[in-house]
């Protein structure tokens, strides 16, 4: 079982969502910044196009022939003094993570930023055995405060304003002087790096995600701005990493052409502050890196993904660009989701994971726009899968009656042309003559959970049909 | 069955393979040999000179700073005047890396202590193996020279460069590797360092300074 999940109530979370003003005022942030940035930074690297063609390649080709890249890298890992662990589910891995902790007699547990650590809730399960698991990417340190699930990918304390942030440190930090000044991102930045120096330097063992596994050379590769997970990796006895199966790539020049894709999606930056090649535990001679290195690599769902409809989805490399440009995450943020992975993304790999009966709202809840698809670095038809999962909603019976009813009446009407007609021009006459006055209906019988948000235009006067009809007629 | 023969025996299933087809295998050793390199930016592929200009200002543009010198008996006297104006201790910390253990520090009032950090440090040094042009990245390797702590744990870290060691792009890095530590082998870690440490998980905006070096300084040796 992984971690909880809320998506069967989505449209509860997402009506709630667009009513706390807090979290609007957050979003905010997100609508702005992300986009033009990723802009910029694409449009300064002519080859950018070309390597997002070169970065799908790399993938597709990994992902048919992911047996035999997994084994060369759980080779060469072992040939570097690293051990590799196998979980076929979220419970397999957390056993196996906690079981490391205890072998070291371990007691707090500092982490870099991970989706799959969450996707397993490691957290819950290391502090229900008595160890102290410390998020330290300092977006997950205020999450974890908050005691609340990331609502993005790349920046998990998306949804948090400032003033959210100030109130939590000062309920925590008793430590420190209750006077202090709070009011800028910089000082508390500041009290953060404090407080979680600490931590890193008496911790037993690190977390870490991986972005990349490298099978040519047995690497994990972490790619971080805060240099928290080179923290992780560096200072405790014990480095563990946590990964899903289709994070290999073969080379270090495949991985050095997803890089280039990898950073200017997420964030627009050329490049992260820093990305981590790590290779085995500390050799003979060196004077620091941890003495134990693990990898946890992670199932969970991933093998039944390939070869089928969903295959694409295991391109993805968690840059958080789909959802930076989608106008339904935009609205509701990533906790509406109601698990692990947000946005467009979630709605894509939820259903695979948690299954579609838990998660059918979330391939609805899109406009299917095309953004998400038009900013995907690995170009994951995500739209295209989105509509497959409605249609296995509705193979499945999983789709309410009165949508089930009124797509069928749609469909009787739409498959007669003359029947079509015949009923929509006394409909469009109808609301033309009833909305004249105002152009716009702000209240419709049998849809008034769209008119309560939001207007429709009334129609003109006539249908499009006609209207094509006539003007073709006039040429 | 263990986890590892489920998971691959899966994974074999929905891919409809057996495993060790011969065409298969071959792809992926061709693949693993030759390591194609795929798209290489133009913007790297430049002469030296032109490789130290655009390192500097791909390294300023990600809030580094940079100072040129002549050659290595620059250096100590560089980061004193550096501490200086900074208004930091003149106290280092290195490895045992021979360029830096060289330098002739009596000659300035630098008190220089060595091995890895453990917290206490305000300012580290560390030689950098290669730069690469393209996006203003230094890559620094583990081990007793450079010890890895020495790029985190520090408020300061200021990076020793020689001119001749700026590379184009990442890939002539790892032909570099590759031919120092033989195909397939890596050291412990490779640390590519792209600027100071940063955040904007508060509200999105730019913070310098999150957990590693609120500051990144660079010299690049022209000999």
């Amino acid at each position: 079982m992984s971690v909880h999940s809320t998506s069967h109530d989505f449209k509860g979370n997402a009506h709630r969502a667009l009513g706390n003003e807090k979290l609007q005022q957050a979003m905010g942030f997100v609508r702005v910044g992300f986009i033009e940035k990723r802009a910029a930074a694409a449009g300064r690297l002519p080859e950018f196009e070309a390597l997002r063609d070169s970065a799908r390649e790399i993938k597709t080709h990994t992902l048919k022939h992911l047996d035999l890249y997994l084994d060369r890298y759980e080779q060469r890992v072992v040939e570097a003094g690293g051990k590799v662990h196998y979980a076929r589910d979220a419970a397999e891995a957390r056993a196996l993570i906690l079981d490391i902790c205890k072998s070291v007699d371990a007691r707090i547990v500092t982490k870099g930023k991970s989706m799959v650590a969450e996707e397993i809730g490691l957290n819950a399960h290391l502090e229900a055995n008595g160890l102290t698991p410390v998020e330290t990417d300092l977006g997950e340190y205020i999450i974890q405060l908050r005691n609340e699930m990331p609502s993005h990918i790349i920046a998990p304390a998306v949804h948090v304003t400032q003033d959210q942030v100030e109130k939590e440190f000062r309920r925590v930090h008793t430590h420190l002087d209750p006077q202090r000044d709070l009011s800028e991102p910089s000082s508390l930045l500041a009290e953060a790096r404090g407080v979680l120096r600490d931590r890193f330097l008496t911790a037993d063992v690190g977390i870490t995600g991986a972005n990349f596994l490298i099978a040519e050379t047995g690497t994990s590769v972490i790619v971080t701005n805060e240099g928290n997970g080179d923290l992780t990796q560096t200072l405790p006895k014990v480095h563990i990493v946590i990964a899903s199966i289709e994070k290999v790539v073969p080379t270090l020049e495949d991985v050095s052409q997803i890089l280039r894709v990898l950073a200017r999606s997420a964030t627009g930056q050329e490049m992260s502050v820093y990305t981590t090649f790590s290779t085995g535990p500390r050799r003979m001679s060196d004077p620091d890196g941890p003495e134990q290195y693990h990898v946890v690599i992670l199932d969970n769902g991933r093998s039944a993904m390939l070869g089928g409809a969903f295959e694409d989805m295991l391109r993805c490399i968690r840059c958080g660009a789909c959802m930076n440009h989608c106008p339904v995450y935009h609205s509701i943020g990533g906790h509406a989701y109601g698990w692990v992975y947000p946005g467009p993304m979630g709605a894509v790999l939820t259903p695979s994971l948690i299954g579609v009966e838990k998660s059918g709202h979330l391939p609805n809840a899109s406009t299917l726009c095309g953004r998400c698809e038009s900013v995907c670095p690995m170009r994951i038809p995500l739209p295209k899968m989105m509509r497959r999962w409605r249609e296995r909603e509705f193979e499945r019976h999983l789709t309410p009656a009165v949508v089930r009813t009124s797509l069928g009446a749609w469909a009787f009407l739409a498959r007669r042309p003359r029947l079509y007609n015949l009923a929509m021009r006394p409909a469009i006459w109808a609301m033309a003559k009833l909305g004249a006055r105002k152009g716009r209906f702000s209240f419709l019988p049998l849809a008034g959970g769209w008119t309560k948000y939001r207007d429709l235009a009334a129609p003109e006067g006539e249908t499009f049909q006609a209207k094509w009809k006539r003007t073709r007629q006039a040429r | 069955m263990s986890a590892r023969a489920e998971i691959f025996s899966n994974i074999r299933r929905s891919l409809g393979v057996e495993g060790a087809e011969r065409l298969r295998v071959q792809a992926v050793e061709d693949r693993l040999e030759r390591a194609p390199k795929g798209v290489i930016p133009e913007r790297g592929q430049l002469d030296a000179e032109g490789r130290g200009a655009l390192f500097q200002k791909q390294a300023e543009a990600v809030q580094a700073t940079v100072a040129r010198l002549a050659s290595a008996e620059e250096v100590p006297a560089a980061i004193a005047g550096f501490l200086r104006d900074s208004n930091l201790p003149a106290k280092i910390r290195i490895g045992s890396d021979a360029l830096l253990s060289g330098m002739d520090w009596g000659a300035t009032a630098i008190e220089v202590r060595k091995g890895p950090s453990d917290g206490h440090d305000a300012v580290a040094v560390s030689h950098a193996l290669a730069g690469i042009a393209e996006t203003g990245t230094l890559v620094l390797t583990s081990g007793q020279d450079n010890p890895t702590t020495l790029n985190f744990l520090p408020d300061t870290h200021i990076v020793v460069l020689r001119g001749a060691d700026i590379a184009g792009d990442y890939e002539a890095v790892w032909s570099k590797l590759r031919r120092t530590h033989g195909k397939g082998v890596m050291p412990r870690t490779v640390n590519y360092v792209t600027g100071p440490s940063r955040s904007a998980d508060i509200e999105q905006k730019l913070q310098l300074g999150a957990h590693g070096p609120r500051r990144l300084h660079i010299l690049i040796l022209a000999d």
